[in-house]
């Protein structure tokens, strides 16, 4: 299973047509949390509003994490170990006030198990592969300075 | 408090580097995330955790604990509880340093833990990748050590950047 998030403030209509798209061309069941958006999509299980709980069990289950680069999904992809692909929003198509989406992906793309489409063309490839890392908590190199520089600023 | 009167005669490590008290506040939630993640930073000395939510605590391992009631800025009769709260923590474990990773009843534990001479330590959440949280705003002051999770966020703010939990 597939499981799609855009998280609970701003619709994400690009995401979601696109893996309502999909889902006649690849053969595994998709779920998604759709967020405050009133859309039809036919091939794809929608949900807009979704209680933690459940979010939990879709987010558990699912072989692969799909969703906009906000930071709340990267951290519960680390907590889950799951592998995630990550498409910003964009300003341009009025999908946040900002390109901050943008620099928070060219951020993450560089972490163990989580993959960035830059476009909605590039999500299908990395949805068929099969060999994708899962994310984890294992700390990165950023995670580790972060804690060098707290731990120096302690013991001094 | 017979814990922290046994902490306040200080430990030594097995390197021979005196322990020190580290009081680690965060709300329940990512803020609590986040400081669970920078634990290993501070798990050397002697911590005492609070946080918001009861039972969080102890769901990480993190003790000893105590709960601080959650308050944001628009509730200022559950401010002046945190604030008395945090105010008796303080008091009574003396922390040498202070973390926080917020929200706003982690700033209040930096400004009062600053007036009983503690070090002090803020990390932005990371969730503020477009500009300090409002917390961090405030907490600016009473930060020894002012951090932001994002370059470009500490570049417009003049804060550090050191690096992010991401």
């Amino acid at each position: 299973m597939i499981f799609v998030t855009v998280g609970t403030q701003l619709a994400f209509p690009r995401l979601l047509e696109e893996m309502d798209a999909l889902a006649l061309e690849i053969d595994e069941p998709i779920v998604a949390q759709c967020g405050p958006v009133r859309g039809v999509w036919n091939n794809i299980t929608a949900k807009r509003d979704m209680p933690p709980d459940e979010f939990q069990r879709n987010f558990e289950q699912a072989r692969i994490i799909v969703s906009h680069a906000g930071i709340g999904t990267i951290l519960s992809a680390k907590n889950m170990g799951k592998p995630l692909i990550v498409l910003p929003r964009r300003h341009e198509f009025g999908e946040h006030r900002n390109d901050h989406q943008m620099a928070t992906a060219r951020y993450v793309q560089d972490l163990e198990g989580v993959y960035v489409a830059w476009t909605t063309a590039e999500l299908r490839p990395l949805l068929e592969r099969h060999d994708l890392q899962s994310a984890s908590n294992d700390p990165g190199p950023s995670h580790t300075a972060l804690v060098s520089r707290l731990r120096d600023f302690i013991d001094a | 408090m017979t814990y922290a009167t046994c902490q306040r005669r200080g430990a030594i490590e097995a390197d021979g580097m005196k322990k020190k008290r580290v009081l680690a506040i965060a709300s329940g939630g990512g803020h609590w995330q986040q400081l669970m993640l920078m634990r290993a930073a501070f798990q050397h000395h002697d911590v005492f955790y609070l946080t918001t939510l009861p039972g969080l605590a102890d769901q990480f391992a993190a003790t000893p604990s105590a709960l601080v009631p959650d308050c944001n800025r628009d509730e200022k009769i559950a401010i002046l509880r945190a604030a008395v709260v945090i105010a008796w923590r303080l008091i009574r474990y003396r922390p040498h340093v202070v973390i926080s990773t917020g929200a706003l009843p982690g700033v209040m534990a930096l400004a009062l833990g600053k007036m009983i001479g503690a070090r002090t330590i803020w990390v932005d959440s990371v969730a503020n990748a477009e500009e300090m949280s409002m917390s961090g705003k405030l907490a600016r002051r009473f930060a020894d050590l002012w951090l932001s999770q994002w370059p470009d966020v500490a570049a417009e703010t003049g804060a550090e950047y050191a690096g992010a939990v991401l």
